[in-house]
């Protein structure tokens, strides 16, 4: 099947599945009302898992690591294609008390795009395959996986790819937006926090205020701030968060800060972690707070090339189905799957609005279009399993060792 | 049967039915057809959840439900907008049995469905379940697809019932345990077993429902229970515990209200079963008091329980359903 045939056949995919839309809400709107914070997926798990059995795919199971897969069986079963979408949420259990709500043109609800919808997609995929009378020759691999974000730092896929018994010719990662999302590399990238605590002694007040953990983190937060960062290689140091205190007049004694730095080179994002770890100890010196750095997760550098097949055929496909394409390197599920050297893509299902918001929300209609996006690059990916070369060894990868 | 047996016997758990696919086999081996109705007025923040997945559970993956109604009383919002763009048959109150005129009133709806439906049982679910779920069905239909003594099957909530301001004990709602636990107690001491009889959840049996008159306002659960009990006895019921339910809590206002209702119907079914007597007609004002410029005030708030009858003695109906006799 080549590729225009396989686009010509799409727009029509799009509108017959709008046979099937209650069964993609209906399992988008269950599963992201399950809770499942990173590290607690289990009964969102157990659901997917029983979704799977019920529809009588192979191997469904849960795995050791608690990720959910099963196997739809190709015609020749020649090849196996991995479709993956990650089974955690950022809001933790207490964001679960609102039920999510179906309008007439949305979906709303906490964790509905991210990952609510993308895991619908996995669960529906055999039905959607079956409606749309699609027979792959490959086998496909379908995997919910655990513990992928913050610090779950890609637990549970790096699970599966160290453990499958099988060869996997190609992977696609689901995300429930955005619709046109193509990501085919990955940033080099640490995770980090920052902790720093100060003896809570008794003070004059006229003291108050000078053995406070906040005031040594802020000094922290200056000096990393004036840390040269190239433009090119694109680097960036990201603060994601600060917490510390608990109310107006007592200095805390505890300060956290979150950040991420990410590099598209090799040992850029290292280089900058250590001139950080330098900052720590020198301000703690100074200042004789306990101040500790914790690497919570790391990405090497990769990806396959803009002019892959896979990334060309993404392309032409979404051009096909009128979504038009945004290029975005990952630091999620995919770079897993690069590391192991299988050429892959994350794509997203549909707008999404809000996200990681309580009014977290999605398009329905669009859901159609990101469906049959999926479904042409799987038929792709099983009509020319030889054109998908794994992703090169990044440059300098060589000669590193150690995190990214 | 006594209220112990009937517990025993009679009293379900949703767990016990959810294998779904086994219900089907059993209900094409019986040849039962079922009608979910869901009655409207201005639902739309639920109602699509709600047929989205009763459909996607109930008919597309498993074919428990034959029909998916929506009949609504005139709803001004979206409502049946979105029910109709996720699957449901929608039907406005007003245009079934147009010669018998329209009522507004959750009565009215469920009345009308009886007409309207094709059903030999019709599962009557509330459209304000916001925690929905497939066992909301098939809890409530398993008991009659499983057992022909049983007509008419009614839900009731084990768990805590979650509200916006907080959690409160399991049991009835309020207008349960504060009216109708008490007049049953008076005299109808088996009814009691019935743990929530005002629960907007239930699934009957046509030749139940089209025997029975339906009160088009709050009085149409209490005034079913009172009915079926007079004609067929406590072992015609069934009831099964859905575990927790999630809906808008209602002020205490709004259930005094609902409780004169209920109490109009209670007291004419009383009457007519023998079990008081010397009851003159009372009057169908409900009073009520607020404050106005640090003054007293009455409101009054005529409240009256119209009754369908039953939609046997409708000709049309009889037309329909080709219902020969008396």
């Amino acid at each position: 099947m080549t590729i225009q045939e396989i686009i010509a056949s799409l727009p029509g995919a799009r509108d017959k599945l709008q046979e099937i839309r209650e069964i993609i809400v209906a399992n988008a709107v269950m599963i992201s009302e399950i809770p499942a914070p990173t590290g607690q997926e289990r009964e969102r798990i157990e659901f997917i898992t029983s979704r799977f059995q019920e529809f009588g795919l192979q191997n469904a199971c849960i795995d050791e690591f608690g990720n959910a897969q099963a196997i739809l069986p190709g015609r020749a079963a020649a090849h196996n294609i991995l479709v993956a979408a990650h089974a955690d949420t950022v809001k933790d259990e207490a964001g679960f008390g609102s039920a999510a709500a179906v309008k007439s043109d949305a979906i709303d609800g906490w964790g509905i795009a991210d990952n609510g919808l993308g895991l619908a997609a996995l669960v529906s995929l055999p039905e959607i395959l079956r409606r749309l009378d699609v027979t792959l020759d490959s086998d496909l691999i379908l995997l919910a996986q655990t513990q992928s974000l913050g610090r779950g730092d890609l637990g549970g896929i790096r699970f599966f790819l160290e453990h499958v018994q099988l060869p996997i010719v190609a992977g696609i990662c689901l995300e429930g937006a955005q619709l046109g999302r193509l990501s085919y590399s990955c940033l080099g990238m640490n995770r980090n926090k920052i902790v720093c605590e100060v003896p809570a002694e008794p003070t004059q007040w006229q003291e108050t205020g000078s053995k406070s953990a906040l005031v040594t983190m802020g000094e922290i937060l200056q000096k990393l701030s004036a840390i040269p960062v190239p433009q090119n290689p694109r680097t960036t140091v990201i603060i994601g968060s600060m917490r510390a205190g608990t109310g107006y007049n007592s200095p805390p004694t505890r300060a956290a800060l979150r950040f991420e730095v990410r590099s598209e080179q090799v040992g850029m994002a290292r280089q900058i972690r250590e001139q950080i770890e330098e900052i720590i100890d020198e301000v703690s010196a100074e200042t004789g707070t306990v101040t500790s750095i914790e690497v919570l997760a790391r990405r090497i550098p990769g990806g396959i090339p803009f002019s892959h097949p896979l990334v060309k055929a993404t392309r032409d496909i979404m051009r096909g189905l009128n979504i038009t394409p945004t290029f975005h390197p990952s630091v999620g599920d995919l770079a897993a799957l690069i590391f192991k050297k299988i050429p892959s893509v994350t794509v997203g299902i549909s707008r999404g609005l809000n996200i990681h918001a309580p009014t977290e929300s999605v398009e329905i209609e669009p859901i159609f279009s990101g469906l049959a996006q999926l479904v042409g690059l799987l038929q792709f990916i099983d009509a020319h399993p030889g054109q998908m070369e794994p992703p090169p060894t990044p440059e300098g990868l060589e000669y590193y060792e150690g995190d990214a | 049967m006594n209220i112990e047996d009937w517990l025993q016997k009679n009293t379900f758990h949703h767990g016990e039915f959810s294998d779904i696919r086994a219900l089907v086999s059993a209900k094409e081996k019986s040849g039962m057809s079922i009608s979910l109705c869901i009655p409207t007025l201005n639902e739309e923040k639920t109602i699509g959840k709600e047929i989205v997945i009763l459909k996607s559970e109930l008919m597309d993956r498993y074919g428990l439900i034959d029909e998916l109604a929506v009949i609504d009383s005139g709803s001004s919002d979206a409502t049946l907008e979105i029910a109709a763009q996720f699957g449901a048959d929608v039907y406005l109150s007003a245009d079934i049995l147009p010669e018998q005129g329209f009522k507004r009133g959750k009565g009215e709806n469920l009345w009308k469905a009886v007409h309207q439906l094709r059903g030999d049982v019709i599962c009557y679910v509330d459209a304000d379940i916001a925690n929905i779920h497939a066992r909301f069905v098939y809890g409530l239909v398993a008991p009659l697809i499983q057992r022909e003594e049983i007509h008419y099957v009614k839900a009731f909530y084990d768990r805590p019932l979650a509200f916006s301001q907080g959690i409160r004990p399991s049991g009835g709602g309020r207008v349960t345990e504060i009216l109708v636990r008490p007049l049953f107690s008076l005299f109808y001491p088996d009814l009691t077993a019935i743990i929530q009889p005002l629960s907007g959840e239930y699934a009957v049996r046509r030749p139940v429902l089209e025997a029975i008159p339906f009160p088009i306002g709050y009085g149409v659960e209490t005034s079913h229970i009172l009915d079926v009990y007079h004609k067929w006895g406590l072992e015609a019921f069934a009831q099964t515990d859905l575990d927790q339910r999630v809906h808008r809590n209602q002020s205490t206002q709004a259930l005094g209200k609902m409780s004169f209702g209920i109490l109009q119907s209670f007291l004419s079914r009383a009457k007519a079963h023998g079990i008081i007597s010397d009851f003159d007609d009372v009057s169908n004002l409900y009073r009520a008091f607020q404050v106005k410029d640090h003054r007293y005030e009455q409101v009054l708030t005529e409240i009256i329980e119209e009754e369908r009858p039953p939609m046997v003695a409708i000709d049309e109906y009889r037309k329909k359903f080709g219902i020969t006799g008396s």
